[in-house]
Parts: C-alpha cells; structure tokens; sequence
C-alpha cells in the first residue's frame, strides 16, 4: 500500500532537491504505549510535507524528537547530515537556529511583551547583534505576520489568530530552513485557520523553507501539502499528494478523506 | 504584619508568667531572644514558602504545561540555568533581608505589647534586648534563614518544573510547593537546633 504514490513523488522530488531531513527506523515509546515504530520519513529543501494523523497517534512526538525535546529510544534522525541524538548541547542549539518550531499552544512567553518575545531568540541564539539591527529582524518579522502594531502589547492582550501569527513570526525571525509546524490551526476558527495557512504557504514561497508540518485538519492537509504522510498505528502507513492518498481505498486512509 | 502581631501576642502572653515568678523585667530579652533565634525566622520563612513558593511553582508550572520552558530550550537558552538557578540564587539571598526586617517589626510588636501593661522606654527596651543578645544568638539564626530560603527556591522550582496534567497540574505543584518547603523549613530548623546544640551556641 504504501507505497507506489509515496515513491513516485519522492523520486520526482529527490532528483531536484536536497535532502535536509531523514528520519529512519524510529522508535519511541512510554512505558508499554509505544507510539512510533519503524518510522520513516524524508523532508527535502523547499518542500512542504504535512504528517496526518489521529490525535494521540504520536505526531506532537515525532516532531519534538526532530528539534531535540525528545530522545528516541533507537533510530535516526538526521537533519542537514547530522544525527540530532547524537549531537551535544552546543551542536544542537546551533541546529536549531536552522530549524523553527511553531508549538502547538504558540509558547509565546506570558511575562514578555511581544517585541520581548521576538528578540529572546535572537538574544539567545546570536553572539552579539546591534540594537538597530534586532529592531529591524524584529519590525521585518512582524511585517510578515501583518502585525506591527502589536510591538509592544502583551500576549495575553492578543486574540488566538494573533498569538498564532506572532509566535510564527518568532519562529521566523531567525531566518530558519526548516519550519515544523504542531497543529497550526488547532484552537482556531476556519476563517482564521485558512489565513494562517495562507500565511504558512506566502512564508515558505518567500523564504523557500522547507515544512514540516503536524496536522489532523483536512483543510490545512489539502491546502499546504506538498506530500502527505499518513502516521497510523506508530509508522509511516502511506505516503503521496493529497490528491493520491484520497483515491486510495484503504478504510485506515480512506476515513480520513470522508 | 505577621511578624509584628507575634511579637505583640508573644509579649502579652509571656508577661504572666514572668510576673507570676517575679522577673517581669527580664521580658524585654526573653521576647527579644525568642523572635531573633526562633520566631522571626521561621514566621517568615513560613510566610515566604507561601507566598514565594507557590508563585514560583505556578509560575514554573504554568510555563511548563504552555510549553514556554520547551521554546525557551528550542531558542538555545538553558532553561534550568534561566529559570531554576536565578530563582533559587533570589530566594536564598532575600530571605535573610526578609528575615532582618520581620525581626525588627517582630521586635517593634513586642516594645507595644511590653508597654500595655508597663512602662518601658524604647531606649531601655533595645538595651535590654542587644545586651543580652550573643553571637551564638544571631548568627545561626541568620544562617540557617538561607537554607529556608534555599530549599523554598528549590521546592518551588522543582515542582513547577515537573509539573503535569495541564492547569490542574499547575495548581497541584503550586499546593504541594508550599506544603514541602513548609515542612522542610522545620526540618531545617530541627537540624540548625542540633547543630548550635554540639557548637554549644545554645
């Protein structure tokens, strides 16, 4: 099953770009709940892959192995060559300043205001930057995201949407390779969800990052995918465009599409 | 306020008992000895744990359910050298200062109380009580006041830091931050009592 589609937009794609992600053999498990199993996947350069699955069917936990929240039990992961459990604190920070992550709950940090929260990375991640040059990362940041006039307001005066686009504006402001993204459009409307999404594919165009993105919303799925990877039972169960995958007749697939 | 209402109400209640054997005078150092080595520390490490602990495990907590802790770590900042050591470095720092200014309130409330039923004068009072106040009197009080403040930090941070279950989760790790730095404050203070015992500072 898994796989003529999967295969044939992957060799279409790898011809063409490079490879910046490859996960393979993975495992990772809770106590008895083994929640990956064998897990493959590969992400390349420009490219926008969205990871479809239930909820509980170990999403959240493959996308935190890929940034280092959390170790695999057996498996690689490499990013841009490298082995992320292999690597040590400093390697790792300095692979994540390639890689952005938009949390699922946005993480935008409560006690900062938002101009706070978009220089805390390049505070932590940078050596040393002029203050003109943070203002401008920061007002370029915002200008993405379409929210300027936010500077200097607190994340808890901002609505759902806004926190969403401020902390994706956060994630932008490092200028990252990688984007991965934990249910974008989870908590919001469809109105406000279809704008992020919108944003998502404008970000990508202008920055030719490549995204991988976690979702089980359908729209997000058919809107934003370049490839899709269905996670079922702890594995790569299938793989191929949206438009591939809906053809297909397997129940597991196929409740997806209904 | 704490502080004060128990140097008031140690005064009062001390006072018929020393009359009863005739050494009212002495109640000025007795009270004076008791909130520096015992009552002013503890109160306000108490106090402390309940205030500062609790804040500083759902402050923790709430940071950890919100998944700000897991962004600080994806921004390349450590966030046990952010968020735990700055923390605990504060509290073990500011409650001895705390500890210094609860003391003095404590021992203002007891110059009140001393002059309910007497007269006292505030020069006489304070002579009284620095006279026979020793070494082996403040020192450890003053020293064992940073372990109270250490282990409050430390509870605190830990608690929010392991903190799960969501918003239950934070309100559960700010309750039980306070409820363990409470009771460690007293097994410190058993141990400190121990301690002064073999260094005859008692």
């Amino acid at each position: 099953m898994l796989a003529t589609a999967s295969i044939v937009t992957e060799k279409k794609i790898i011809t063409e770009k490079e490879k910046v992600i490859a996960i393979s053999h993975l495992y990772k498990s809770f106590g008895d709940n083994k929640v990956l199993v064998d897990f493959n996947l590969s992400l390349y350069a420009g490219e926008n892959v969205v990871v479809l699955g239930k909820s509980g069917s170990g999403k959240s936990v493959l996308i935190k192995c890929i940034i280092g929240l959390l170790e695999p039990d057996n498996g690689t992961i490499e990013v841009f060559g490298k082995n992320i459990p292999d690597l040590g604190h400093d390697a790792l920070d300095e692979m994540r300043v390639k890689v952005g992550f938009l949390f699922q709950s946005n993480a935008l940090y409560d006690s900062m205001t938002v101009r706070e929260n978009l220089e805390f990375p390049l505070r932590r991640h940078t050596i040393k930057m002029a203050q003109k040059e943070t203002d401008r990362l920061v007002k370029d940041a915002l200008d993405d995201v379409g929210l300027a006039h936010t500077i200097d307001m607190m994340p808890a005066e901002l609505s759902g949407g806004m926190r969403k686009r401020i902390a994706l504006a956060r994630t932008l402001i490092l200028k990252p390779a990688i984007i991965l993204y934990d249910e974008p459009t989870t908590g919001l409307d469809p109105i406000t969800g279809k704008e992020i999404i919108d944003l998502m594919i404008e970000i990508q165009k202008k920055y030719n990052s490549a995204s991988l993105i976690i979702s089980h919303d359908m729209n997000c799925v058919r809107m934003a995918s370049d490839r899709v990877i269905m996670l079922i039972d702890g594995k790569c169960y299938a793989g191929g465009t949206y438009d591939e995958l809906k053809k297909l007749t397997d129940p597991k697939i196929k409740e997806f599409f209904e | 306020m704490t502080g004060f209402i128990m140097g008031l109400v140690l005064t009062m209640q001390l006072r018929p008992s020393l009359v009863s054997y005739g050494v009212e005078s002495q109640l000025p150092a007795m009270v004076g000895i008791a909130i520096v080595r015992e009552i002013g520390p503890v109160i306000a490490a108490l106090i402390f744990a309940g205030k500062i602990g609790s804040s500083i495990g759902a402050e923790l907590g709430s940071m950890k359910v919100t998944e700000q802790i897991d962004a600080m770590e994806v921004s390349g900042t450590n966030p046990f050298k952010y968020l735990v050591v700055t923390r605990v470095l504060a509290s073990t720092l500011m409650l001895p200062i705390l500890v210094i200014l609860a003391d003095a309130v404590s021992l203002y409330g007891a110059y009140l109380g001393v002059n309910i039923r007497g007269v006292t004068s505030f020069d006489l009072f304070w002579q009284q009580i620095f006279d026979n106040l020793s070494f082996g009197d403040v020192v450890p009080a003053f020293v064992k006041s940073y372990f109270f403040g250490f282990a409050v930090g430390i509870v605190g941070c830990y608690k929010g830091y392991n903190s799960r279950k969501g918003t239950e989760g934070v309100g559960r790790s700010a309750n039980s931050a306070v409820v363990l730095s409470s009771i460690l404050i007293f097994m410190i203070d058993l141990i400190a009592v121990q301690i002064t015992d073999l260094l005859h500072l008692n």
